[in-house]
């Protein structure tokens, strides 16, 4: 019996052996020059929310008439915890449809390092059309540290600070003119709002501990109190600054001060009436029809006037990746859908800003029709992404575990805190 | 009773079986006995038994033994999933992984966390889940209703029932409504020293119904004679339960602490949809939690598998405490 057992053991032992060998076997890598040119059909993923879904398929249907032996077969993104889940998980089966139109830039260097995209500038004046459309600089902040794009820079959705007007005529504050310029301003009129009974929170940003969160709380109002700085440049934490050490300490008084809330919740607490601002991009539009509400952009410590302030573009960008075997087919598709014709139906079916030089004026008839999205328009060209790298998402986590520690629980000394928090993120930011 | 049953049955037929097994023995390890055929020495006497077991053993293979298998491996690696073919530099890093779960302060604090659950946890359910279904033993009104009352929230979606606790744990919710001015400040999921002990006491209630079921099934095995001669004797109740019902289910109890402690240490999806996370400031994040932040968001799966091998390696350690201290011997 226990000879067998041994037997039994090594049998499997041999088994596992052989499979992990399997496993770390290499192969060619499909991201060669002949798939580059190849055409057929293709699988294209696109966002689950209502409005992009009616996009794409209008999209696919445009470009299924027109191209019969080049059909795309359009899809929602599979269900999953998350999108980016979904695809680390696809790219690691070689499952991976052509295109996904729903790619989070600070995902894009860990799918790269994958082997899981393929790069769009060894297409045929690719560098050029990106950077025509984008516009230079922020075209680059996509780039990959080679050099080359490994994602199109598509849509964002540049946040500012929605406000109830109501609540803020409640409160007894101006609501076509409210005080949200500067920090001290913004803080003033919270207080007023909380003390009044008006609302139970100023504000309400989720305070979580995703890696993702600080795009909606730390990232935009760093974005524009730096005028346009990352949290990384030159492969270097930029957050232990005068300017960053400003948006904690903001932060930290508005949580200090209970002026939000420091546990999840499960309603919109801006939908609700439970807070009075929230810092969203123009998908809300539609969503907070109900609300009478004002737009104003993110506050700064001095004040910055609209048309100098920079956010967070909270973009998507679109992805093609290796396990795609008619690339041509792609690479078509992708110029296709970021078209001027298909952009304008983008922005009229979605509110969203496809990422395109001079968007106000490009689509000036809509703007003219819909001048509530205005102001996001002329947002969007000074907005500052997550930088793009193999280790994003954990050098984000790192600053989120600050913040949380830091400014949201208001323990320890914020400064030093900061200056560990920037080591740890260089740190991250550059580990192989 | 059991004790001079097992010796007998050892003793099988008296002395000279013994001094014949003994004898047998020697045969085999001197090497000159007869040798059977190979595929009897591979397969044993019955080998159709191995086709009966194959599909278990297949599912043992494919579904546990491999992944872990895989996960070792992972884990002396700078490993990250890539797509097929694709040709990626994973090094070898000997134990650099386990060296840094080690120094890593988010990691050690996840340990400690789980264990501050665990200790909350495991003794709660043991205790609550026996009670309760000695209590549900003796129940002759109702007894499907209640009985099915405890495992609804077994089978209930966690996502569901997280829903509910945040209605009630909410710094607004009903739970602190009752309190009054005796509420925590911050409230119960967003203070660093009673999130944890929330989540316990969460998934306590939530596995309850299960471990009950385990207690009920256990409880059919004590003879009733037991409870009649303790009766006899003067036992009242609480001297029957603790003298008759704890020792008669010793083997359930058994069970349901390592089943608790595996299910414990594993702990996942209340840390994420419940404190958001593992917050406030990492003060419910498991080490689970924080392998899923490393191994599948953050791309460093080498890692995540390192903080797994301890936690696995940790949880046996338990397991076997477990049964040294609590599962008794058999002599």
């Amino acid at each position: 019996m226990q000879r067998r057992t041994r037997l039994a053991t090594a049998a499997l032992l041999t088994v596992a052996t052989l499979g992990l060998a399997g496993c770390t076997s290499g192969g060619g890598n499909n991201n060669g020059g002949d798939a580059t040119k190849a055409h057929g059909p293709i699988t294209i993923w696109y966002s689950n929310n209502e409005q992009e879904v009616s996009w794409g398929k209008a999209m696919v249907q445009a470009w299924n008439s027109a191209h019969p032996k080049e059909k795309i077969k359009g899809q929602e993104v599979p269900a999953g915890k998350s999108t980016e889940e979904v695809i680390g998980a696809a790219i690691t089966a070689g499952t991976t449809p052509c295109l996904v139109f729903n790619n989070l830039p600070a995902a894009t260097g860990q799918f790269q390092k994958q082997g899981g995209l393929v790069d769009l500038s060894n297409f045929p004046g690719a560098n050029n059309y990106i950077e025509s459309r984008s516009g230079k600089k922020v075209a680059d902040q996509y780039k990959s540290s080679d050099g080359d794009f490994y994602q199109m820079p598509w849509k964002s959705n540049p946040v500012m600070i929605f406000y109830n007007k109501d609540i803020f005529a409640k409160a007894g504050l101006d609501p076509d003119n409210p005080k949200l310029s500067t920090y001290a301003d913004f803080l003033d009129t919270a207080k007023q709002i909380v003390s009044s009974g008006a609302a139970k929170y100023a504000i309400y940003p989720s305070p979580t501990s995703e890696f993702f969160q600080p795009n909606f709380d730390f990232l935009p109002l760093y974005a524009a109190e730096s005028n346009g700085t990352s949290i990384i440049e030159n492969d270097k934490a930029t957050i232990d600054s005068q300017a960053g050490l400003d948006v904690a300490t903001f932060w930290k008084s508005i949580y200090s001060n209970n002026l939000a809330g420091k546990e999840p919740v499960q309603s919109d607490a801006f939908a609700s009436g439970t807070s009075a601002m929230a810092i969203v991009g123009p998908w809300a539009i539609p969503v907070y029809k109900k609300i009478n509400w004002g737009s104003v952009p993110v506050p700064t410590k001095n004040g910055t006037s609209a048309d100098k302030t920079y956010t967070f573009p909270d973009a998507k960008n679109i992805g093609m990746y290796t396990s795609c075997k008619n690339q041509g087919t792609a690479w078509d598709v992708l110029k296709f859908a970021t078209s001027k014709a298909q952009d304008g139906k983008l922005l009229e079916t979605t509110g969203q800003m496809p990422i395109r030089t001079d968007l106000p004026t490009t689509f000036a008839d809509y703007f003219t029709k819909n001048p509530a999205y205005k102001e996001f328009a002329n947002q969007s060209a000074r907005t500052v992404d997550d930088p793009t790298g193999p280790n994003t998402i954990a050098t984000l986590q790192d600053l989120r575990n600050f913040y949380t520690k830091s400014v949201i629980s208001g323990q320890g000394n914020l400064k030093s805190d900061l200056a560990q928090a920037a080591k740890k993120m260089t740190s991250e930011w550059n580990r192989k | 009773m059991s004790a001079t049953t097992g010796s007998a049955r050892q003793s099988g037929a008296g002395p000279g079986t013994g001094r014949r097994a003994d004898a047998a023995g020697a045969t085999r390890r001197s090497g000159t006995g007869p040798r059977h055929p190979l595929n009897i020495r591979i397969f044993g006497r019955n080998p159709l038994g191995w086709l009966f077991s194959a599909p278990y053993l297949v599912f043992v293979i494919a579904i546990f033994a491999y992944p872990l298998g895989f996960a070792i491996y992972m884990s002396f690696f700078d490993y990250f999933f890539a797509a097929p073919g694709a040709h990626v530099n994973r090094p070898f890093v000997g134990f650099e992984n386990f060296v840094q779960v080690f120094q890593d302060p988010q990691v050690l604090q996840s340990f400690v966390n789980v264990g501050v659950f665990l200790v909350i946890n495991v003794p709660l359910t043991v205790v609550l889940s026996l009670v309760l279904a000695t209590a549900l033993n003796k129940v002759v009104r109702a007894r499907t209703f209640l009985r099915v009352s405890y495992y609804v929230p077994y089978v209930t979606a966690s996502v569901a029932v997280v829903g509910v606790w945040l209605f009630l744990f909410s710094h607004d919710g009903l739970v602190n409504q009752i309190l009054g001015p005796l509420a925590p400040h911050p409230s119960w999921l967003s203070n660093a020293a009673l999130a944890m002990p929330t989540i316990a006491i969460f998934v306590t209630w939530k596995q309850l119904g299960f471990y009950i079921l385990l207690y009920l099934a256990a409880l059919q095995n004590v003879p009733n004679e037991l409870y009649e001669s303790a009766a006899t004797d003067g036992a009242g109740r609480v001297r029957a339960f603790f003298s008759v019902t704890v020792p008669g289910v010793r083997p359930a109890t058994v069970l349901v602490l390592l089943l608790s402690t595996v299910v414990g240490a594993n702990l996942f999806t209340e840390p994420y949809l419940l404190t958001g996370g593992g917050g406030p400031n990492g003060a419910s994040a498991s080490p689970v939690l924080v392998m899923y932040q490393q191994g599948i968001e953050q791309g460093h799966p080498g890692y995540a598998a390192a903080i797994g091998i301890v936690l696995v390696i940790g949880v046996l350690i338990i397991a076997w405490l477990q049964n040294r201290f609590a599962g008794g011997r058999e002599s």
